[in-house]
């Protein structure tokens, strides 16, 4: 697998989105943000049929080294929440495109993910951070 | 090698509750045959314990020698140098403890009539003024239990202040480098924390806050020094346009060893700030006792005060003044944590003006120190002076895969407590190191001589520092599942059957 793999966007604050059916984006974080996070203790989510905005907290990843904030790549409702996360935070490290999803947006305008990092920009823009 | 870790006999330890045997006693107390019979269960209905409570009966060698050996598995301030930063200093002057110990202030009754506890006040009274005076404010209040309920206290304050005038701004401005408790603090007072970023230099510019100022700013919180060490030298500045929007300034005061005798917070337009009487005035730290974080305030918020205030009468004596209509209240018990007061007072005393500047003048010098030595080695994330302590990272180790954490764990074998790791969170892979005002220069010398030689160790066989600790009682813990499973709760193990036996 790729480090980075292509059919998914990518933000500056190292969240992946997957575009699904009915214009639904599956979020979660980079394989990169794990590497910098460590492994990973506790994924706090927001509740199924909350709003977001792009851009804006919904949520706080906490691992042994330290405690961040989740931004969301996209606007739009909360459909669905990984519960497993929930007793299983080691899902972020072991697969972060796959089990270790978090949130899947019904978004309120889909060009918003257009507008993300395609993973060759995102790739270029982590080899830039010290 | 460096350092001064050593071997030595050490006694494995059992948890108390595994020592000792029924009936066995490490006390003897009187007879209370000639008292009045209770009935407890009257007394204390429903929470009434029917069983004795399963404590652990033990004889008083068996007790003192169980915390005694737990003591030496730890590591102490009075074992070693402790160079965690963000934690200030970590000096426990001994006097200190015999002044807090002295019967007149250690058997007084909370509720003592005033005029049995003249010297309490006093004390509490000469403290309030002495810190006033440090830090350029007009009054002081000692109650908050902590540095943090001292946040909480003085955000309560600017609320009632705008209150007062008919407003309820919402936004407290708080930079990216700040502690996570000026958030907290924001939060339980029903506003909203805003961070902004800093810019790369590490401090607060006025552009870096001006797009973020307008009618809704309560008040912007900075630390100052801040958490990266550096000085906010802009700070005047950051005041004038706040307070021209009707906002207040706040300063965490958790860095204040750094400023003491120097610069007067309340001279560069702080209007309110707390002490960390742990920080900067000697009392113990976390787990040593309990905390005492005062609040300094501008007349402006007086009339807001926690009340009761330690105040002075016309004839010398001393009282504790309810009088203020529109306080925010009291916050707790009776006076505060007064065994604290005495000790900040005692360190106040002892060192005297003079003395407190040398402090903060030795904590700058000495953090400086470890910068430029370090600095060789070690990649600096702020390639500038410093105030009492400094920030180094990972990055020249980056190709041999070892981390701050690795480096963190081999400081042990060397004899040291790890500085604080991965925080600041701006800095990657941060180190920060603080190594206070009381440590000599031999010992500012062994603790570079450790990072060097790691630095090396690590350049040569990576290995040795991904395997640390290997001195300590117990080698690397695994934190992860420490943390994802946690067991906090000892239970009896099960009787072995007689098959198990076998």
């Amino acid at each position: 697998m790729a480090q980075y793999p292509s059919d998914l966007r990518y933000t500056k604050d190292h969240e992946w989105a997957r575009l699904l059916d009915d214009g639904i984006a599956e979020v979660g974080v980079t394989s990169y943000a794990v590497e910098q996070l460590g492994d990973v203790t506790l994924v706090d989510l927001p509740e199924a049929g909350s709003d977001v905005q792009a851009h804006e907290r919904f949520g706080d990843i906490e691992s042994v080294k330290t405690v961040s904030e989740l931004f969301a790549p996209v606007s739009g409702e909360i459909v669905e929440v990984n519960d497993e996360l929930e007793g299983s935070p080691e899902l972020v490290n072991e697969a972060p495109y796959d089990k270790g999803w978090m949130v899947r947006i019904k978004m309120n305008d889909p060009a918003e993910f257009e507008s993300l990092m395609e993973p060759p920009g995102y790739e270029d823009f982590v080899s830039k951070i010290e | 090698m460096p350092g001064t870790a050593t071997k030595g006999v050490e006694l494995a330890q059992k948890l108390i509750f595994e020592l000792g045997s029924e009936g066995r006693r490490g006390d003897s107390l009187p007879s209370n045959d000639d008292l009045p019979p209770v009935d407890p269960a009257a007394l204390f209905g429903a929470a009434h314990r029917e069983a004795p409570a399963p404590l652990p009966e033990v004889s008083e060698p068996e007790l003192f020698r169980h915390y005694v050996r737990l003591s030496q598995q730890n590591f102490a301030i009075d074992l070693g140098m402790y160079p965690l930063g963000s934690c200030t200093m970590k000096f426990n002057p001994k006097v200190n403890e015999w002044a807090a110990r002295l019967p007149g202030f250690a058997r007084l009754h909370p509720l003592a009539s005033d005029e049995g506890i003249q010297g309490a006040l006093e004390v509490m009274y000469r403290l309030e003024r002495g810190l006033a005076e440090v830090c350029g404010m007009d009054h002081v209040s000692l109650h908050p239990a902590a540095g943090a309920q001292g946040e909480y206290t003085g955000l309560m304050m600017v609320r009632a202040y705008h209150a007062d005038q008919g407003r309820s701004p919402k936004k407290v401005l708080v930079p990216d480098t700040a502690h996570g408790t000026n958030a907290a603090s924001c939060a339980m007072n029903g506003l909203k924390a805003v961070g902004f970023p800093v810019a790369e230099s590490g401090i607060v510019k006025v552009s870096d806050i001006a797009p973020y100022v307008d009618d809704d700013v309560a008040a912007i919180m900075i630390t100052n020094p801040n958490t990266v060490g550096l000085f906010e030298t802009h700070i005047q500045e950051i005041a004038d346009l706040v307070h021209d929007k009707g906002g207040l300034v706040y300063g965490d005061g958790a860095n204040l060893n750094a400023l003491m005798g120097r610069v007067r917070p309340g001279d560069v337009g702080i209007d309110v700030m707390q002490f960390n009487l742990h920080k900067t005035f000697t009392t113990p730290h976390g787990g040593g006792g309990p905390g005492c974080g005062p609040v300094g305030y501008k007349s402006i918020l007086d009339p807001f005060a926690p009340v009761p205030v330690a105040a002075k009468r016309e004839d010398g004596t001393y009282f504790l003044d309810y009088e203020r209509p529109k306080s925010i209240g009291r916050l707790r018990g009776f006076h505060g944590n007064f065994g604290m007061m005495v000790r900040a007072y005692a360190y106040l005393r002892e060192m005297g003006a003079e003395g407190l500047k040398g402090a903060t003048e030795m904590a700058v010098l000495n953090a400086n120190y470890l910068r430029a030595r370090l600095g060789d080695t070690w990649k600096v994330a702020f390639d500038t002076t410093c105030m009492h302590e400094c920030v180094i990272s990972d990055r020249h180790l980056k190709e041999t895969g070892v981390t701050t954490m690795d480096v963190a764990k081999r400081l042990m074998d060397y004899g040291f407590h790890p500085p604080t790791v991965y925080f600041p969170l701006v800095v990657k892979g941060a180190m920060l190191i603080e190594p206070t005002e009381t440590e000599s220069l031999q010992t500012l010398d062994e603790f570079v001589d450790a990072m060097e030689a790691i630095s090396a160790e690590a350049q040569r066989d990576a290995a040795i520092v991904k395997n640390a600790p290997t001195l300590t009682r117990l080698r690397r813990l695994d934190e992860t599942r420490a943390v994802r499973n946690p067991i906090l709760r000892w239970t009896e193990p099960a009787e072995p059957t007689a098959e198990a036996a076998e």
